[in-house]
């Protein structure tokens, strides 16, 4: 193989890799929209105090990797609970532009409440992960692991939409809020359930994300915004679409940085991104309706 | 068995229903007839819980459903065919069936239910892993009256179950509500489709304008020139 081949081959399955994650950020965030039709503008700042989770759990309590992901998988599902109780709730009836700036306030809070109680310095694990050599290619074992994390994560959300009552209620719902009453179901758990999971996906994404990236206060601003286009792309709610699109992303941006610098895989993308708005404003696999 | 008392209801600033007392007793099938507009649909939703009344009350076996929160309504044995089907589209039609199935009480007995639904509907199990929205008008209303029946109920609400169909389709709805009947079921329908829907029901109402205009056997609606009078006219 030319040395040309291996690199894009490599950067082909580090698309695929990057993809795993970002289906995995991007389907808390279709899952919470698709439900209770709010968009978490504070999604990522959710992913990063997560990752402060992490950090202070192993680093500085020195609790067991495994467990210290089990109980910031937790943790950010609580912290889905609260945001849906203590701000989404009591905005429930009101005008759409209300709660896009209610969560864009969390936002800035936890940014600033961030600042204050963890400092600006750039913080990480402290963890070596092996980079494998597969015959000539280069695959980093973090990577690796993050997207057979998120695989796990997604089948078996997938498997919860689909097998169990409350699941298929939280798919009910997303096609029709009203009539869900006369199925005998009190939307305002399905809500909580659904934000609990939410927030739980992002915390998973939080410990998948802090063996690739230093966290500080202002990582979300890393995720958050790509997390978005993503869900965009793939019709907001649409999770198969939004499953799509962050592969479709990841292979742009990989491919992109192949060919010239990293920053021109995001500006390839987002060029995408704008294109398809026109192309398939509904979404990659927009229903015809 | 139902029995709703001086009902007013309506949407913000319009009122829809005005005084309206309306009783179903045990054992009954009870058409309500009347022009489009006439405020049939509203009353449906105000039994089920997806309105609330103004003034009035409603009991149902005794229990006030005023008091009842909307979403357990459904466990004291009331379902609802909403008006147009409203299916959950792109999700199967036994997942569309699953969620009739919804309550605590229904879970425990899905198989059973499954059985008595396919058993009515053969056609739905030859279609329970098809996307209920990809189905055909018929079909779909099927699904729907299955799906209000895995909660195993005591009265059914038909709102309009003979709208957008084929005429032969529509045989076929009023035919199964019979069948419906001789299994036990109270049922209570809403229709436009006054000819046919009195020859399924004992008692019907006549609603016209948001109050109830004339009651009776069927029969007697039938001969009525109240009746006549209020469909010639529209």
């Amino acid at each position: 193989m030319g040395v040309l081949d291996i690199f894009l081959l490599e950067a082909l399955i580090n698309g695929v890799l990057l993809g795993g994650v970002l289906a995995l950020l991007s389907l808390g965030l279709n899952l919470v929209f698709g439900v209770i039709d709010v968009v978490w503008i504070c999604y990522a700042e959710l992913i990063m105090l997560g990752m402060y989770g992490m950090y202070f759990l192993y680093v500085v309590y020195h609790v067991p990797i495994g467990l210290a992901a089990v109980v910031c998988i937790v943790g950010v599902g609580i912290l889905g609970v609260i945001l849906h109780v203590v701000v989404i709730a009591p905005l429930l009836g009101a005008a759409p532009i209300n709660q896009l700036l209610a969560t864009g306030g969390v936002l800035f809070f936890l940014q600033s409440a961030a600042t204050v109680l963890f400092g600006i310095e750039f913080r990480n694990l402290g963890l070596r992960l092996p980079v494998l050599k597969l015959s000539e290619l280069f695959i980093s074992y973090s990577r690796l692991l993050a997207f057979g994390a998120a695989l796990i994560g997604m089948v078996l959300v997938y498997l919860f939409l689909t097998r169990t009552y409350t699941g298929t209620a939280i798919r009910a719902i997303a096609q029709d809020r009203q009539i869900m009453i006369l199925m005998g179901v009190d939307s305002r758990r399905i809500y909580v359930i659904t934000s609990a999971l939410g927030g739980g996906l992002a915390g998973l994404a939080a410990c998948l994300l802090v063996l690739q990236y230093d966290v500080h206060p202002f990582v979300g601003l890393s995720f958050g915004p790509i997390t978005f286009l993503i869900c965009v792309l793939g019709g907001l709610g649409n999770f198969a679409g939004g499953f799509v699109a962050a592969f479709v992303f990841a292979e742009l941006i990989s491919l992109g940085g192949l060919y010239l610098d990293l920053e021109w895989g995001y500006v390839f993308a987002f060029v995408f991104f704008i294109v398809m708005m026109f192309v398939r404003p509904e979404g990659l696999l927009a229903r015809r309706s | 068995m139902l029995e709703l008392r001086s009902i007013c209801a309506g949407y913000g600033g319009f009122q829809a229903l005005f005084d309206v007392s309306l009783e179903v007793r045990q054992g009954e099938a009870v058409g309500v007839i009347g022009p489009n507009g006439a405020g049939k649909t509203t009353l449906m939703r105000v039994i089920s819980g997806l309105i609330r009344p103004t003034t009035g009350s409603i009991a149902m076996e005794g229990a006030d459903l005023l008091a009842t929160p909307a979403h357990r309504i459904v466990g004291l044995g009331i379902a609802h065919v909403p008006e147009s089907r409203r299916l959950f589209p792109r999700m199967t039609v036994e997942d569309n069936l699953k969620m009739g199935g919804f309550l605590p009480s229904a879970r425990a007995k899905y198989r059973e239910r499954l059985d008595v639904v396919y058993g009515l509907f053969p056609r739905l199990r030859e279609r329970s892993r098809q996307l209920a929205g990809t189905m055909s008008g018929g079909e779909q209303q099927m699904c729907a009256i299955g799906r209000a029946l895995m909660s195993d109920p005591k009265l059914l609400l038909l709102d309009e179950p003979s709208a957008g169909l084929a005429p032969v389709i529509v045989e076929q709805v009023f035919d199964l509500v019979k069948r419906i009947r001789a299994g036990g079921l109270n049922v209570l329908i809403v229709e436009q489709n006054v000819q046919q829907v009195l020859r399924v029901v004992d008692r019907a109402y006549l609603l016209k304008a948001g109050s109830i205009r004339a009651a009776g056997t069927a029969a007697e609606m039938l001969a009525s020139e109240t009746i006549r009078e209020a469909y010639l006219g529209v």
